[in-house]
Formats: structure tokens, sequence, C-alpha cells
């Protein structure tokens, strides 16, 4: 049985405006995601795969269509609700790893926590279990200037799954890492899809990166490629294990 | 909880910049502090005037005295309980430098500091001083700084009423009631000075400077002064009656450019300290707009980021004022012995550090107010693009 659409995109348009002049970035977007994917946006810079995350993950808004994740138009969405709907279905991983410099790894962890209920010890409980399943568990008390940035983007790993999203966002994950490190986050991406079944998206230039994915969409001038015009991903028993 | 311990760890990020904008902060809080204490000790003497004391003067000007015999004439004006004469002598004692001048006054030895409940007086030395024609009364501030004790003889001279050397002999030392009483004059008795005067200038007896007039009533003092004055409506010396209050804030007056001077040079040190902090809170507040982003991204709302600034400009601002209002008593302290006399009443009151705290609360709000709106309402891509 194939899995139940995570997300569906019907008709989806996005433009800026730079002075008097409107830009398009993303026209006429048609896409579905199913659930426990782990698909990767593929595209040269400008093509709009950074946008369509966005979108995606509720920090823009676009210009036009339909935008459901998990059978919620999201683009229906004023603010506050939208920033409620955020804090518990996505998860983050930015290309700079974006942790707050002030926290220790294990703060910089629970801070999507503190938007929920749960109480300190509870909160206590998932934090070292996260940060184990990254491997830092070593390291909770450490400031991000004291890791390494594999180590840093681990720690943003960890911050993006404590909430136990549905979709977990990745914007250039390896882009400011060494091959190692890169190969240590992508093998932690591919455990959490295989394992722990979630859903990832993932934009990426690096084709290397992208080997991880179970599936590549393509994009061009705002536009995707079809299928048949794309590379595909690896089939998942083609993917290296975790 | 999490909020606080947030902001505290923002602060002592950049250390140095922090710090520096606390130095700035306590040295304005400090500054504006002294000022005031400045500005306040001007005002002194209005301050410790009483609601039921008026004074009497010549209509004409300060420097024409009285006769002696409208003590009688006003002390039957309905609401006066008393009636004393003060008599300005300008006493010099030992020069005229500014450390060893202390005001001199002669008065009505019987009645005066009943006047006056709050000099603090043992009733036996007030006895001595009302039996000894040549005795005087000390305050407790020239007593310390220039080691009076009573029996001390104390030699003067007056440009005023001449006659060469003029000797009192300390009988009392008058305590004041409170940090506000003034405690730096020396009062002796009118009845010495006007028998010296018919002795040695008989036209200058029997006048009085001015009247120290004790009321039941202050809220009467208006009418009061009103008859008083219209007792002697057309005579040869009409007078002007006014609150004692009013009487001292007149020679403030001759002062007050100096005093508003002060008074805005310690409002400009607030301002500028404000421009320093907005700036210090609007360089923070873009150098972190990635984070804000961030947090805005995690689902964060709007309001916790703003919270955030808003909360770190008043907790440095509250931290440096704190250590401003904290510092302006030692300072103010030793001000106070570094200036002698200059200021007979020269101590920081709750008022100024009222205000010492409200221009620091107002500094850390004002600052942190448009940087916070910013940082609240910045879009979470122009945010997370500043990052890379």
């Amino acid at each position: 049985m194939a899995a139940r659409p995570i997300v569906s995109i019907t008709r989806l348009s996005k433009s800026y405006r730079r002075g008097d002049q409107v830009v398009p970035v993303l026209r006429d977007i048609t896409l579905t995601i199913p659930e426990g994917d782990f698909i990767a946006l593929m595209g040269p810079s400008g093509s709009g795969k950074s946008t369509l995350l966005n979108l995606i993950a509720g920090i823009d808004k676009p210009d036009e269509g339909e935008l459901l994740v998990d059978g919620e138009d999201i683009t229906r969405l004023g603010e506050a609700d939208l920033a409620d709907w955020r804090a518990s279905h996505v998860g983050f991983i930015f290309q700079f790893y974006n942790l707050m410099p002030v926290l220790t790894a294990f703060e910089n962890v629970e801070l999507p926590l503190l938007l929920t209920s749960l109480g300190k010890r509870d909160r206590k409980e998932r934090v070292e279990t996260a940060l184990a399943l990254v491997g830092l568990a070593d390291r909770m008390e450490h400031y991000p200037n004291e890791l390494s940035g594999g180590q840093q983007q681990r720690v943003a790993i960890a911050r993006a799954l404590i909430t136990d999203p549905t979709l977990i966002v990745a914007d250039e994950p390896t882009g400011d890492l060494d091959r190692k490190s890169a190969e240590e986050v992508l093998a932690l991406l591919r455990r959490l899809n295989a394992e722990m079944g979630k859903t990832i998206i993932m934009v990426s230039h690096d084709g290397h990166a992208v080997l991880s994915a179970r599936h590549v969409t393509h994009l061009e001038k705002g536009e995707l490629i079809p299928e048949a015009q794309s590379s595909p991903g690896p089939s998942a028993q083609e993917r290296r294990p975790g | 909880m999490y909020y606080l311990k947030l902001i505290f760890k923002n602060i002592f990020r950049h250390k140095l910049r922090s710090l520096l904008t606390m130095v700035g902060l306590v040295v304005a809080i400090l500054a504006f502090g002294l000022l005031q204490t400045v500005v306040n000790a001007w005002y002194a003497g209005a301050d410790m005037a009483s609601a039921n004391r008026l004074v009497t003067r010549n209509a004409t000007s300060l420097v024409f005295s009285l006769p002696a015999y409208y003590r009688e004439r006003i002390r039957s004006v309905d609401g006066v309980t008393a009636v004393a004469i003060s008599n300005w002598f300008g006493g010099v004692y030992k020069d005229q430098t500014f450390k060893n001048f202390f005001a001199t006054f002669a008065v009505d030895h019987d009645v005066f500091f009943d006047l006056y409940p709050e000099f603090k007086v043992k009733p036996d030395e007030l006895l001595a001083f009302k039996r000894d024609q040549r005795g005087c009364m000390v305050g407790r501030l020239i007593a310390d700084q220039h080691g009076f004790k009573v029996g001390d003889v104390i030699p003067m001279t007056s440009p005023i009423y001449g006659g060469g050397t003029w000797e009192f002999t300390v009988r009392g030392i008058y305590e004041p009631k409170d940090e506000t009483t003034v405690t730096r004059q020396l009062y002796f008795h009118w009845d010495y000075l006007n028998e010296q005067m018919k002795k040695r200038f008989p036209k200058r007896a029997e006048f009085a400077g001015v009247f120290i007039v004790q009321i039941a009533d202050g809220s009467r003092a208006a009418e009061i002064s009103q008859a008083v004055d219209k007792e002697f409506r057309n005579s040869l010396a009409e007078t002007l009656t006014e609150t004692e209050k009013a009487f001292s804030l007149g020679f403030v007056a001759q002062t007050e450019a100096i005093v508003t001077a002060v008074r805005i040079v310690s409002f400009v040190v607030i301002i500028i300290i404000f421009a320093v902090v907005a700036n210090t809170m609007a360089m923070t507040a873009r150098e972190r707009l990635a984070e804000y982003a961030t947090l805005k991204a995690l689902g964060f709302p709007p309001l916790f980021v703003a919270a955030l600034i808003f909360g770190e400009s008043v907790m440095i601002s509250s931290l440096g004022g704190a250590i401003g209002i904290a510092l302006t008593f030692p300072v103010a302290a030793f001000f106070k012995a570094l200036m002698g006399t200059m200021f007979p009443v020269f101590y920081v009151n709750s008022h100024t550090v009222m205000m010492q705290a409200v221009a620091a609360a107002s500094v850390g709000i004002l600052a942190g107010v448009l940087p916070s709106y910013r940082a609240a309402n910045v879009k979470i891509v122009d945010g997370l693009r500043y990052a890379g």
C-alpha cells in the first residue's frame, strides 16, 4: 500500500519584489511527498529550491496555490497559528547550524521543548535521549564554539527531532562541513528516515549528499523538472546503511 | 526563568561592550544624582522653611530695615502667635575666605529658638544663652568645622555694623532635627547689638532686619501676611510679608540661572547615555538577527524575541542604574567633605534616588523599544539570510 501524502502542493507560485520589479521564484509547482520519504531538492542557485523548502516549512508564504501538510492547508494560517504549527510539526536543520551561541548543546536542544507543556524532568530525559542518538551524550554541557562543525550540525539535528515533528527540513545541511563530517550528518539523516520513519526534505547542491535521499526532485528557474529528465535518487536498497 | 537566563547570558556575551555601556550608565546616573543633589542643596534653606513661619521685611528692599517697635504691632495681628527680630550681622570670623564663612544673626533671644523647633537645643544651654547678653548659640556644622565648644569665645568683625571686634561666648550648640536642617549659623542677642548701636551709632539703633512671624495656622499664611502689611500701609516703612519658603526662594532666585543650568546639564547627561544605550541595543539586535529568525522559525512568538532585547536593555540599565545609585551616597559624602560648608545641607534624598531609578529605567525602556520592535518583526527568511 502506498504511503499517504504528508505534503501536497498544488499550483504553488511565489515571487519577490525587488524595487519596482517582480521576480518570480516559483511557478505553478505541484508536488506530493509521501510520509516517511527522504526527498532531496536539487537545482542551481536561484532555482527556487530554498524558497520551496521555506514555504513547506511555513516560514514563508506563497502568492498562490495550495500547500497541505499532514492534511492542513498552512497557507491559510495566521502568523501566530503558523508559529504554533511550526513548533509542533517542523524540525529545522540549517546550513550554518543556527545554534544559540550562549546556550550549551543541552540547552539548544531543549529550546523547542520550552514551547511545549513538558516538565523539566521530561525535557531533560528527551534531550539526553536525542543527544545520545546523535552521538553527543558526552558533549551536553559544551557550547557551540567548543564543538566542531559536524558536532554542531548534529546538535542541530537533535534539536530538529526533539519535538518529534511531522517533517524535518534541511537546508544545505552539509554545505558548511568537510567530507567526513558531512558523511556523518548524512548517515544520521538516513537513520532518522529509515529507523524512525521521519519525513525529510533536504535542499542540497551536493551531488554526493543527495545520494542519501530516496527521491531527488530537480528545480530550474522556479519550475519542477519532470521525473524523466531528472536523475533518480538511489532506491532504499542502494542506500548505504546508517 | 529560562528567559532571564538567556538575557543574562546575552548581556555577558560581549563582555567589554556590556561593561563599557554599564560604566557609562553608572557614571551618568551618578552624575545625575550628584547634580540633582547640588540643586537640592541650593534649595536647602527653602526646604527647611516652615509653613507656620512668615517673614516680614521692608517692602522697598531687604537692605532697608524696619523699626523694631513693629514687633508688638505684628504680634497683635490676628493669627500671629510669636514674633522675633532677626538681623543679618554679616560677621567675619578670622578672615573673609569661604572656608571661614558662616551666617551670623542677631535675634530675639527669648523667643527665637521657640520659633525654630528644628533646632534641637539643650534646655540648660538655652538658659545659659538667654542669661548671657554676649552669649551665642552655634550650629553643629560650624561647631564641628571650627572646633567650637561651650565656653569658647568667638571674636568676629562686621563690615555692616563695624565697631572693631565683637566677642561672643558659646553658650550652646544646637543640633539639627534631621539632615534637612541647616546648622551653619551663629545666633546672638539682638539686645546686645542694639545696645552697642545705641552707644556707637545711635541712629542705627532700634531697627530690625526682618521679623520672623509665627502663625498658628499655616493655611492662613496669605491672609495673615496681608493683614500684617495692611497694618503698616502708608507708613514710613511699609512691609512685605511672605512665607519663609517664599522669602528663602527669593535668595535662590538670584542664582536661578546657575541652578537651571545645573538642572539642564543633569538631564543632558541622561539623554547622552540614552543615545549610547540605544546604539548598543540597536547594534546588538542587528548582530543577532539570524538568532531571532531561528527562534521564530522554531515557533517562538515575536513577543518572546522582542522581550529578549527589551529585557536585555532594561537589565543593563537596571544594573548600571543600581550601581550608579549605590555609588551616589559615598561620592556625595566625599563631595560634601570636599566642599566644606559651601553646602550646609548636602545629602542624597529619596526623591533624588527615585529620579535616578526612573531615569535608569526610562533609558532601558526607551533604548530597547525600537530594536525589539525590529527584531520581533523581522521576516524569518530575511533574518536567516542575514546569517548566511
